[in-house]
């Protein structure tokens, strides 16, 4: 039995995986990954299911050792500085830990969440089918809570399967695309307007449950108090001091506050990717491009398997990478932490 | 447009719901907008409805006390067409109460398990021993669960009772909380934050894993709450730990 033992980690970096989808009627939230692509690219990197368990690492370096024999890891989401005992790693791609060596992981680069999948998954007990961490609701496995140091995630040992690497799509640097409703109606049109209109930041104290923005105050036509109804993730609520809050995959299942907006599930992760302080917007689409959107993102998502490559074929890539140097990129070539940026 | 579908069912037409759209996968369908006790049966019915005559592409449904949020996968239907298929059960879901259960849950008021009995005798002028009574003699429905897993929030609280929500929220209130907040009252399964007076505590756990059921409640099912004193609460509360309901099921 092979395991990865956590030796350092920040806070916000939990297993996360699907979900628990199916008990919301009971009040209990599904949870799971804030950035479903990145966990399934990197699931895929290793030959996991789509949406099976990872590790969610958040803004902050973390390091893992292999026990028992050797682990193979994917990595995707936020890039960071990677290196196995010294030796380093490129994001987007699989890598092998033999017993005995580290993995070691700098902050978040262009994002907040970064997804570290073990091949043959993370060995736990499901609950609800799930072994994502939803701390307040005591769920989670092997620890219904964030990881900490010292922490063991249990696996069998790799296989002898060449390394890979994935190809995704660049993130758009886009608007975040959202559908009115279901509460536009508390908000006059100018109000809306200024939703759309304004730049936002997303505040430190964000989590989780929530994403708060900080930009001009929304105010309700009459008062912030509804009855409270159900809520999605990606519901965007205004409560009493006009500043919004997104809510996120471990959000309470019920609400009071009228919901201005709601994120697309195509552009959640994303949203959910920005990090704190960086301006960012809005952007209203209508119901059947949304709709539209989620169709092509869910394709998106089963093509990840056909995105994979295997790492002999750096080498062009090294060469595409020297063209865009050539064409202006600050790109180095030969640093395997930046190569990946300009790489479509 | 879909919302201009009307069915009528015997005498009388049952007023379409309203659609609401809660992002690319889930629809609000939203029967009022204030917290009505007949629009929640609606709520409940629809529910019921949509359970017995599945829809492709329903995900989950989560009722509230006054609409229905139906989760759906985008890729196999779409706004359109789900909302008129969910306007035409809404249109035939007659609200029933037959089939409902009955429960009886022990509280124990006061003290230190329910820290602001006192401060709401005071407020409404009159004695703790009064307020339990009162709130003992009423006959309760879950309107719905939400917030944390087992939150259960009823309806029927009478309107003596009824009291606006503190203006400062606590941080942390015990499991198992009962609670009077605005016009409802509720049963609280995990200790979290909350605007609501603390009455008293259950030693009842409407959500525990590895028991079977998880969920103890069910939305629509009626409560009667029943006092007892600290010494049978915790006993009670080490018989629920173990996995022992300790509500008692009256009817069916």
């Amino acid at each position: 039995m092979s395991k990865l033992v956590v030796t350092s980690i920040g806070p916000a970096s939990s297993v996360q995986d699907g979900g628990r989808p199916g008990s919301q009627r009971y009040g209990l939230v599904p949870s799971g990954a804030m950035d479903r692509l990145s966990l399934a690219a990197a699931n895929t990197l290793v030959g996991n299911d789509l949406f099976a368990a990872a590790v969610e690492i958040g803004p902050f370096g973390a390091s893992f050792t292999a026990r028992g024999g050797a682990v193979r890891v994917g990595l995707a989401g936020a890039s960071r500085n990677a290196d196995i005992g010294g030796r380093p790693i490129a994001f987007d791609s699989s890598a092998t830990l033999v017993e005995g060596e580290t993995l070691n992981l700098g902050f978040a680069r262009d994002g907040s969440f970064s997804y570290l999948a073990i091949e043959h998954g993370i060995e736990g007990e499901p609950m609800f089918g799930s072994l994502a961490v939803n701390a307040r609701a005591g769920l989670g496995s092997p620890y219904p809570r964030p990881l900490q140091s010292g922490d063991e995630l249990k696996t069998q040992a790799a296989s002898s399967a060449a390394e890979r690497r994935i190809e995704l799509p660049v993130p758009a640097d886009a608007p975040i695309r959202i559908v009115f409703g279901p509460q536009d109606d508390e908000f006059a049109e100018d109000n809306k307007k200024l939703f759309i209109d304004s730049e936002w930041k997303i505040s430190a104290t964000s989590d989780r449950m929530g994403y708060r923005l900080e930009g001009p105050v929304i105010r309700h036509l009459d008062g912030h108090n509804i009855v409270s109804d159900g809520t999605v993730t990606g519901s965007i609520q205004v409560p009493g001091n006009g500043q919004p809050i997104v809510l996120m995959p471990d959000r309470g299942t019920s609400g009071g506050y009228p919901k201005i907006a709601t994120v697309i599930t195509a552009d959640f992760g994303r949203f959910a990717q920005i990090s704190a302080g960086r301006p960012f917007r809005f952007k209203a689409v209508t119901m059947a491009e949304a709709q539209a959107e989620a169709i092509k993102f869910h394709a998106l998502l089963h093509s990840l398997p056909d995105r994979l490559r295997g790492i002999e074929d750096l080498g062009l890539n090294i060469e595409a990478l020297r063209d865009a140097n050539v064409a202006g990129q600050a790109v180095s070539a030969v640093d395997v932490t930046t190569w990946q940026v300009a790489v479509p | 447009m879909a919302t201009e579908v009307r069915l009528i069912q015997m005498a009388e037409p049952l007023s379409p719901p309203r659609l609401l759209p809660s992002g690319d996968a889930a629809i609000t369908v939203e029967f009022s907008r204030t917290i009505d006790d007949a629009a929640n049966r609606r709520v409940l019915a629809l529910d019921r409805l949509i359970a017995a005559e599945p829809i492709a592409g329903i995900t989950e449904t989560v009722p509230t006390y006054r609409s229905l949020l139906v989760h759906y996968d985008p890729v196999q239907i779409n706004f359109d067409a789900l909302g008129e298929q969910i306007l035409a059960r809404a249109a035939k879901a007659l609200p029933s109460e037959t089939g409902t259960r009955r429960w009886r849950i022990p509280v124990t008021y006061g003290g230190e398990h329910g820290i602001d009995l006192e401060d709401v005798a005071k407020t409404l002028n009159t004695t703790p021993d009064e307020i339990v009574a009162r709130h003992v003699a009423g006959d309760y429905r879950v309107a719905m669960i939400g917030f944390t897993p087992g939150w259960s929030y009823l309806s029927g609280l009478q309107t003596f009772l009824h009291m606006p929500r503190r203006k400062d929220p606590r941080l942390l209130t015990p499991a198992g909380t009962i609670s009077i907040g605005g016009i409802q009252t509720g049963v609280q399964c995990l200790a979290g934050p909350s605007g609501w007076h603390l009455l008293g505590r259950t030693p009842v756990r409407t959500y525990q894993l590895h028991r079977d059921p998880t969920f103890l409640l069910e939305p629509g099912d009626a409560i009667t709450f029943t006092a007892i004193d600290a010494k049978t609460f915790a006993e009670q509360d080490r018989a629920a730990e173990a996995g022992a309901f300790v509500a008692e099921l009256v009817t069916p």
